[in-house]
């Protein structure tokens, strides 16, 4: 479930034209922003640490802590604070497993 | 030698792009490399061009001015280089950069070779620092300046930095009311190191104090010789509790926190290439060791933040002394630069001792790790415990070195590589051995200084 | 001033750990004596894999006798080193491959261990993520285990304390003395130690010392590279090895995936840091996107290496010294030391009381280089070529 309030506020008017998923949650988002931006904004957590399963939603924002990490639907890491939105992104909140064949 | 190599820069910043400019004015045109889509490093990021109409308000009428001006004298240089933006150095082994480009390996062979790969958050971990609403405080700043967005509409900016007062006062100017200052050294320690930050840098102490001042005037509740000792909330931030200088406790309500004690350099790629380093008790930090100009081995140069903190003009001018340290070094075909070598050695000393002053300013909670709880997690990534380190530390046979009690907890072996964790475990070391911290060592870097997808290595690429 | 003990051993890897502490437990006053830290090389370093397959026939008596002690571990060493009997398959993709992989499970069995070959559709069902070839054969034996290399040498390090064994950690022995009553070992930070026996496990470094006593061995140093992935969820519970020598990876339970690089490189022995050449980690990724392509897009976070001894034949030397009474050796790992230490530790520990031991020692002999070298065919496939001579 979504959050009841962000956990970004994006300043100034935010008009979404591109649209993502992120675990089959569709997300609108604005062309040009961060990926980080689109998800907070809407109070969804980048995901869950693998250890304890406590959410987890960006510290850094600058590309070294990691700890915005998600994933494509083929399993491609991006680091949320560095990836700019496309329109279409499929995005998880975990990778896929090695044991499972997802068609190369 | 191959004489015919460019000068390979690692990082965009303020050091990198001060090296470029002086290289391109000797007629050279160096490689320039950042992981970042956009040149302008941390500190000194560019705003998201969402913030443009925002950028007076944000920067003030000067700043904004000068900020254009740099930004525009920044392309006019790269547009004299070979500039590669979002390509990630992972790797230097002898004198060849390993990188990821789009996605790709590529093997970059250099000949000199100038990393200015600045600074990042230096953070002491406190129960509750994991939770969503907690941000570093530099990310707070760049939550603002590239994503065009503020952390929280209650923000707390707490810790030990001057950063603390900066960060608050570009939120207030974004319209932001509802904040608080924590700083956890007291005023009397600040006033200490007053004449001493006045007589090395008095502009930034007097932009220092022009900052509290538009605080203080906007109402913003600054709290001095305060700690945070937890950040409390389910799934994400709700407040936090600080403890204050003479013992009272006192809760705040907040959706958003942002902390942090300072800058640590960036020094993996450094490392890597061959660089010595020396502890710095003032710091409290390990600091590659290079001589005046910046040069720390044969083919090797380092400037700015990564080199030793100084900040954006110490980082700028000693950018531009490893430039021509490295022209001095290899003058042939390139055009002798008229600048006073001694002037600029002298003021990017000058400014660098600033920060000596900046840290009894703006002191380390050296007490802070003692008190630590032990169900604190001190590493994110892997999610390892105060309680896991100090248990460790008293099961290592010899004496306690980080390594050691990393390779026994898995602290710092995580995705950020201990860039989040390794001043909590050197000081929790230190302080649960009975050790100084600079006897119980540093963690080693290691490649990849950044996680790079296995798939990177298919198609390998060289270059140029 | 000069301490007394019964018998010194040289080097604090998992053969020197584990020889001083049944030395300590059969009431010997023991010193080990290491010039860095404890487990700190291969022995902390190493794949982790405790892999009973692959093995020529006179290995498996050392072999086995090792396998109880990993699979009672706790038990023995009072502490968990992350053991887990996860199984073990082993690969092959060509012809040559598939020679070997029978002849080996022809071995295996020999020696009373359960082997399921798989082929065809079999191994397609149990290897899903493999990436599909003609003519592949695997065979999987269940006993194979793992255990963490990084929690392994510490743990019988202080069960040897326990035990009333002295550990000289980051003491290095500079000087190695014969005396009227044995042995005088000294330096700088480590003062002066005599014994009567003296045990030359100083893995890398172990060679130096057997030829001051007059008994040279080829021996070379070099490291393991390793490399481990982000944690992914835990899907793949045996470790894999090509028997072609190119891929050996596992997953442990936390879910990182970690892979050892191919071929093995040379390293410098400075005793301080060991450095794995892009070109290794590169050559790694390239190895495991081909063959598990599921891992293409998983990301590497930390390589790392350590440095271990290793010999022409590939066997380690474990014995009396032939020139020399009162020096035993145990060094030359040579990429398999881990999974046999414990039972090195044990069968050494007899010969140095002069008490017959479990396993006869007679393959592992030193003397066995003063002839025609034998020469592993693994030492050819494992290391870069033109870079193997010691």
């Amino acid at each position: 479930m979504p959050d009841a309030h962000p956990l970004l506020y994006p300043v100034g008017p935010r008009r979404a034209d591109v649209t993502l998923w992120i675990d089959d949650r569709e997300i609108p988002a604005c062309r040009g922003e961060s990926l980080i931006t689109a998800l907070l904004a809407v109070g969804e957590m980048t995901g869950r640490s693998e250890f304890d399963q406590a959410p987890r939603s960006g510290f850094c924002l600058m590309g070294a802590c990691q700890d915005c990490t998600i994933w494509t639907a083929t399993g491609q890491r991006l680091r949320a604070c560095m990836t700019e939105v496309r329109d279409g992104m499929v995005l998880r909140r975990q990778p896929p497993a090695v044991g499972v064949d997802h068609g190369r | 030698m191959a004489a015919d190599l460019p000068p390979v820069i690692v990082g965009a910043g303020p050091a990198g792009l001060g090296a470029a400019a002086a290289l391109v004015e000797a007629g050279m045109r160096p490689i320039v490399l950042d992981e970042a889509a956009r040149p302008g490093g941390q500190g000194t990021r560019r705003l998201a061009p969402g913030l443009a109409p925002a950028a007076h308000r944000l920067l003030g009428p000067t700043g904004a001015r000068d900020t254009a001006w740099r930004e525009a004298q920044e392309d006019r240089v790269l547009a004299a280089c070979d500039w590669r933006p979002g390509t990630l150095v992972w790797g230097v082994f002898g004198t060849a950069l390993h990188v990821v480009h789009q996605g790709r390996h590529e093997t970059l062979p250099f000949d000199r070779l100038l990393i200015a790969t600045g600074a990042t958050d230096r953070c002491l971990a406190f129960p509750g620092w994991t939770l969503p609403g907690v941000f570093a405080l530099g990310g707070a700043q760049v939550a603002l300046k590239q994503h065009a967005a503020l952390i929280g509409q209650r923000v707390v900016f707490a810790g030990a930095s001057p950063l603390l007062y900066l960060a608050a006062v570009q939120y207030l100017r974004m319209g932001l009311r509802d904040l608080t200052v924590i700083d956890s050294t007291p005023m009397a320690a600040k006033l200490r190191a007053a004449p001493g930050m006045a007589l090395t840098a008095p502009g930034t102490l007097l932009e220092g104090l022009g900052l509290m001042r538009e605080l203080r005037a906007a109402g913003v509740r600054l709290v001095f010789g305060a700690q945070v000792a937890r950040a409390t909330g389910m799934d994400r931030l709700d407040g936090i509790e600080i403890h204050h200088a003479d013992g009272r406790s006192e809760r705040l309500e907040c959706d958003a926190l942002a902390f942090g004690q300072g800058l640590r350099p960036e020094t993996q790629l450094a490392e890597l290439a061959g660089a010595e380093f020396h502890f710095d008790p003032a710091l409290r930090g390990w600091f590659p060791i290079t001589d005046p100009d910046g040069r720390a081995g044969p083919h090797l140069w380092l400037a700015g933040d990564g080199a030793m903190t100084g900040g954006r003009s110490a980082a700028a001018r000693s950018g531009r002394l490893a430039a021509l340290s490295m022209l001095a070094a290899q003058p042939e075909g390139t055009r002798p630069l008229a600048d006073n070598l001694l002037a600029l050695r002298r003021s990017v000393r000058r400014l660098r001792r600033f920060q000596h002053h900046l840290a009894t300013a703006f002191r380390w909670p050296q007490d802070q790790t003692a008190r630590l709880p032990d169900e604190t997690i001190v590493c994110r990534c892997e999610r390892v415990t105060a309680g896991q380190i100090r248990q460790a530390i008293t099961q290592v046979a010899g004496p306690a070195d980080v390594n050691r009690v990393k390779a026994i907890t898995r602290c710092g072996m995580g995705r950020c590589q201990g860039r989040y964790c390794g001043l909590t475990l050197q000081d929790l070391t230190a302080v649960t051995s009975g050790r100084p911290a600079a006897a119980v060592g540093r963690l080693r870097a290691q490649a990849p200084v950044r996680p790079i997808p296995i798939g990177s290595a298919e198609e390998e690429g060289m270059s140029p | 001033m000069t301490r007394h003990f019964d018998v010194i051993v040289i080097g604090a890897g998992l053969f020197g750990a584990f020889t001083a502490l049944h030395l300590a437990r059969m009431g010997q006053r023991v010193a080990l004596v290491e010039r860095g830290a404890v487990g700190a090389q291969s022995s902390g370093a190493n794949f982790g894999g405790l892999r009973l397959q692959g093995r020529s026939v006179e290995q498996y008596p050392l072999s086995l006798l090792a396998q109880q002690v990993w699979e009672t571990f706790e038990t023995v060493i009072g502490e968990d080193c992350d053991y887990d009997r996860n199984g073990m398959i082993y690969f092959a993709r060509t012809e040559a491959g598939r020679k070997k992989l029978l002849a080996y499970a022809d071995n295996s069995r020999a020696c009373g261990l359960d082997i399921a070959l798989w082929q065809g559709a079999d191994l397609r069902r149990a290897m899903p993520w493999l990436a599909a070839q003609d003519g592949m054969i695997a065979s999987y034996s269940p006993r194979c285990a793992v255990a963490n290399p990084r929690l392994a040498t510490p743990a019988v390090v202080r069960a040897l304390v326990r035990a009333g064994g002295v550990l000289f950690e980051h003491c290095a022995a500079t000087a190695i003395k014969r005396s009227e009553s044995g042995f005088c070992v000294s330096g700088p930070a480590l003062g002066a130690l005599a014994a009567g026996r003296l045990v030359n496990a100083a893995g890398g470094w172990a060679g130096a010392i057997s030829a001051q006593f007059d008994e040279a061995v080829p021996l070379f140093s070099a490291g393991p590279p390793q490399f481990v992935t982000e944690p992914l969820p835990y899907a793949l519970r045996p470790s894999v090895y090509a028997i072609e020598g190119d891929l050996i990876l596992r997953q442990i339970p936390r879910g990182n995936v970690i892979f050892a690089g191919y071929p093995r490189t040379m390293a410098n022995a400075d005793g301080q840091h060991t450095f794995v050449p892009p070109a290794k980690t590169l050559a790694g990724m390239r190895a495991i996107a081909q063959h598990v392509p599921a891992l293409r897009n998983a990301e590497v976070i930390r390589v790392w290496s350590g440095v271990e001894g290793y010999l022409p034949d590939m066997l380690p030397v474990i014995g009396a010294s032939r020139t020399t009474p009162g020096l035993f050796h145990a060094f030359g790992g040579s990429g398999g030391g881990f999974q046999i230490a414990p039972a090195v530790g044990e069968c050494l520990a007899h010969l140095v009381c002069g008490t017959p031991g479990p396993v006869d020692l007679a393959p592992y002999a030193i003397d066995r280089f003063s002839g025609p070298v034998r020469v592993s065919d693994k030492l050819a496939a494992e290391f870069d070529q033109g870079k193997s001579a010691g």
